[in-house]
């Protein structure tokens, strides 16, 4: 091909650098460095991981029977609230916002985040929320029982203290969300060094933009459902209860409102990594710039107007299902153009085949299958069948684990580098990758013919002509349960003994390569340069400004920061 | 061998269209269907499995072949074409899933108004609060027309069902953890459902405490049953034989448990059934309905009976 360039990109960086550098004791207390607080973000969420996965396989060791034998039922409603509370709360959530604080002011050549102690305050608000959490499981009544959604009126009579306390975590972890988004608006909107404009800013500023939009406009909602709900049960009201009054689907549109939105705001962050990884690891610039980005805010409005969807089968007339399965059938098109113009930016490309990008490939191939059982579940007739059984747990896995955590790990294989200034070792990487993707497969595929053949969910006891599909399953949970080991040592080895990391292992054109690795207090030694677009792969910049090409520059800016 | 590319392109296209047709209609994952309403879902669920199928393996198809054709080899640090955007591409990529997602919404439409949905006397919805209403006032202190107060959520009558045949009509009451039936004709209370073939039967269900779901797998019908509401299902079955009844909304500890049978029979056996269960109704009016009937539910959950608080209580509200 005629239009590559020959490059030498200088690779040898060892990342050293003279400048101040943060000890690890600045990691466990209040600091208002963007990048100390995205770590400690990712770390507190990794924990929250294993101990929601920990959660995961009890269930799935008692679903190997059809008898509740192994835990009692009651205790399995609390594990199966805590799991996909902790997941969504504690994990998929304040990971994305990790990623986001780290990498922001970094990519658009700021110092810091806009305002960095409230920085701060958002994420000492999510350890003390989580161990409150937990701590529901030491009452009397156990924790709460009735599912993340909650819903009343059996939020109202099942473990009351043990809601109250899941009321108040969430209103706790909700309020650091929205905090942490007016942050990241902020930041995106005005600190973006002079020469970026908002159309060569890196795809990931985009995708957190339309994710804390969402989070700025849903979360409220939810506070408010919430601190209904917690009347109701403390109280005695009845805004929710029918018992006095109350209008129990009232409850179902303020939850699912914000609710609806949120998987958006848990998926969105790694839309935006994964248009980040695809380009570096493919040599190729991304595919569809401003289709990739304007879909990201796209699929953030119509997101707010799709929440029925949750309810086909409740309390909505059939003019509502047949306007909500319009709405949500549209999402479809902003979300395949997203995941097209990504396979174009791999097609032609030169694919390094690291543990990023075998991440990124392990992203798209399930979020496809999420998306395409999305699909299905829009239309209302079919919806009407499975509602409510495996198949939607087969589908939200596809989307949450095989989307958001397989684009979590390809996002923590690409920057590990430039976080901790190590390199991980890469055949660790692709045994974690194998064993995550084997796992992951056996585990939730399955659950697509349980649901149909008439498994309903939230079950702790089961029809015996089920058992084979769920021990199938549950041992996918094991091999995935094994998995976490190959990543939990590697990370923490390379951390501490890893090869040296140079500023820019993936020759990458973002800003936040330009830095040292870990990169400085201050994140840049000087104003850094803007001297390519984020994705100007393969293109001879000579024919841009005359003399110098994207080489010369690059080798040029890692010198001076030696 | 030069084959030229448009036509294994041509080859791979027609491969993959018979591909995602046979399977589209064999893929073997719903259950028997026992009602024209199900044949319809069915009928829908291949066409979307038959276009999942396609794209699943266009998909897939491009990322396995990109993990293969166009690995980086060892010491080449050149960069790929900077193709950065294709218009045509790109709209054409975006007119198809636009064009699909309307044929399927325009189709699932059609098939929703088949099955009932959009039957009028199921449109709207009077809010919560009319059932307890009725409860505790007199008739005519109620400000809304009594006859209005019936109309809820849910399916209502096929608009191709066969007109003129009155519908069964069955009262349903869920509570934790058991279905209650009530056949307002013969009076006649039961645990289990039963029903003759090819008549309609109009379910009008209610929730006792908190919210249930009546699913029917072999029906592919599903509706939230809620306390403070009535909610509507219609459909005729058209196949005897026995099916479950699931609970499919969390209702507490033993949701799981929540199950009974729905028994489609001919004309005579369901007759002869109500017989008996009048005359059984008679004999002891004042047991319970769940005794009346021990099905094989109350069998399942007589182990956890201490923990199921179905107690004294609970069985004096079931009485009609
Ligand atoms: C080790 C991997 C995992 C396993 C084996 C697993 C398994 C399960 C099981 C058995 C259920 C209960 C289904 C039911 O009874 O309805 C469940 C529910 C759920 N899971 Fe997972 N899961 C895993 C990972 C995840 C991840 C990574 C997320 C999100 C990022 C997640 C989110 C959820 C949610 C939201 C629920 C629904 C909880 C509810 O119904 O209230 N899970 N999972
Ligand atoms: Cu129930
Ligand atoms: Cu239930």
């Amino acid at each position: 091909m005629s239009t590559t360039v020959e490059r030498n990109v200088p690779i040898a960086d060892t990342g050293h650098n003279q400048h101040p550098q943060r000890k690890w004791q600045d990691y466990f207390g209040f600091s208002t460095d963007h990048k100390v607080i995205g770590i400690q973000y990712l770390t507190t969420a990794f924990i929250f991981y294993l101990i929601g996965g920990a959660l995961a396989e009890v269930m799935r060791t008692e679903l190997a029977t059809p008898d509740p034998d192994f835990v009692q039922p009651e205790f399995y409603n609390q594990l199966m609230t805590m799991h996909g509370s902790i997941m969504l709360f504690l994990w998929i959530i304040p990971a994305g916002a990790g990623f986001a604080n780290y990498l922001i002011p970094l990519m658009i050549g700021a110092e810091d985040m806009a305002f960095p102690r409230l920085n701060g305050v958002a994420f000492w608000m999510i350890p003390p929320g989580g161990i409150f959490f937990l701590s529901s499981f030491f009452l009397d009544t156990g924790a709460a029982q009735a599912g993340w959604t909650s819903y009343p009126p059996l939020s109202l009579v099942a473990s009351k203290w043990g809601e109250e306390i899941w009321i108040l975590s969430v209103l706790l972890l909700g309020t650091s969300s929205i905090l942490g988004a007016i942050n990241f608006v902020t930041t995106i909107l005005l600190m973006r060094m002079p020469d970026m404009d908002i159309h060569s800013m890196p795809l990931f500023c985009w995708a957190m933009l339309a994710t804390s939009a969402l989070i700025i406009l849903g979360t409220p909602v939810l506070a408010a459902a919430l601190i209904l709900l917690s009347f109701d049960l403390i109280a005695g009201t009845a805004f929710f209860n029918p018992a006095g009054g109350g209008d129990p689907i009232v409850y179902q549109h303020m939850f699912w409102f914000y609710s609806h939105p949120a998987v958006y705001i848990m998926i969105l962050p790694f839309f935006g990594a994964i248009s980040e990884i695809i380009p570096v690891h493919a040599r190729k610039p991304i595919f569809g710039y401003r289709a990739i980005a304007y879909s990201s805010l796209a699929i953030s409005f119509l997101g707010l107007i799709v929440w029925a969807h949750h309810m086909f089968s409740s309390g909505t007339p059939g003019w509502l299902r047949m306007f909500f399965m319009a709405t949500t059938m549209i999402i479809a098109v902003p979300t395949g153009i997203k995941v097209f113009s990504w396979c174009a930016t791999i097609w032609g490309g030169k694919v390094s085949l690291n543990s990023a990008m075998l991440f990124a490939f392990g992203f798209l191939s399930s979020f496809l299958i999420g998306g395409l059982s999305g699909i299905m579940l829009a239309s209302v007739p079919f919806d009407i069948h499975v509602h409510d059984t495996y198949f939607i747990v087969a589908h939200f896995h596809y989307v949450l684990f095989g989307g958001a955590v397989f684009g979590l790990f390809a996002a923590v294989y690409h920057w590990f580098p430039k976080m901790t200034g190590r390199m991980v070792n890469e055949t660790w990487g692709r045994i974690h990758f194998i064993m995550t993707f084997i796992g992951f497969n056996i585990t939730f595929l399955p659950m697509h013919p349980l649901g149909l053949q008439g498994m309903n969910r939230r079950v702790a006891l089961y029809d015996p002509q089920f058992q084979t599909l769920n021990i199938i399953c549950t041992i996918g949970s094991y091999v995935l349960a094994l998995s976490t080991f190959p990543f939990l040592i590697n990370i923490i080895w390379s951390w501490l003994k890893g090869k040296q990391a140079p500023r820019n292992p993936w020759r990458a054109l973002t800003l936040e390569w330009q830095t040292a690795s870990p990169p400085i207090i201050e994140n840049f030694e000087e104003q850094p340069v803007l001297w390519a677009g984020p994705y100007d792969y393969g293109i001879d910049t000579e024919t841009i400004d005359g003399n110098e090409t994207v080489e010369d520059m690059l080798a040029t800016v890692s010198a001076e920061g030696r | 061998m030069n084959i030229p590319s448009n036509i294994i392109t041509l080859i791979a296209g027609v491969a993959l269209t018979l591909i995602s047709l046979w399977y589209g209609q064999n893929h073997g994952l719903l259950p028997i269907a026992a009602s024209s309403d199900a044949g319809d879902v069915d009928e829908l669920f291949n066409f979307m499995m038959t276009i999942a199928t396609g794209l699943f393996l266009i998909v897939e198809g491009v990322l396995v072949y990109s993990l293969f054709k166009f690995r980086r080899r060892q010491g080449d640090t050149t960069d790929g074409p900077p193709i950065e955007g294709n218009v045509p591409l790109e709209i054409v990529w975006t007119a198809i899933p636009t064009v699909i997602v309307f044929i399927l919404a325009i189709y699932s439409f059609e098939i929703y108004n088949r099955m009932g949905g959009l039957d009028p006397m199921v449109a709207g919805d009077p809010g919560p609060n009319q059932l307890a209403h009725a409860h505790h006032h007199a008739p005519q202190l109620v400000a809304l027309d009594p006859q209005k107060q019936n109309i809820a959520l849910g399916l209502g009558v096929s608009p191709g069902s066969k007109q003129g045949i009155e519908p069964l009509e069955i009262k349903v009451n869920g509570i934790q953890y058991a279905w209650v039936f009530t056949y307002p004709e013969s009076g006649v209370i039961s645990g289990e459902i039963h029903v003759p073939v090819n008549r309609p039967v109009a379910l009008t269900m209610t929730g006792g405490d908190v919210i249930h779901a009546f699913w029917l797998p072999e029906f592919r019908i599903k509706q939230d049953v809620i306390p403070g509401r009535e909610t509507k299902l219609v459909f005729t079955p058209n196949k005897v034989g026995q099916y479950p009844v699931i609970c499919a909304e969390l209702c507490g500890a033993y949701h799981g448990g929540m199950k009974t049978q729905l028994y489609v029979q001919t004309q005579e056996e369901y007759e002869q059934w109500i017989r008996d269960n009048t005359f059984a109704m008679n004999e002891n009016t004042d047991q319970s309905p769940v005794a009346v009937n021990p099905t094989s539910n109350s069998q399942f959950l007589a182990p956890y009976a201490q923990d199921l608080g179905v107690n004294a209580d609970t069985l004096a509200q079931l009485k009609p």
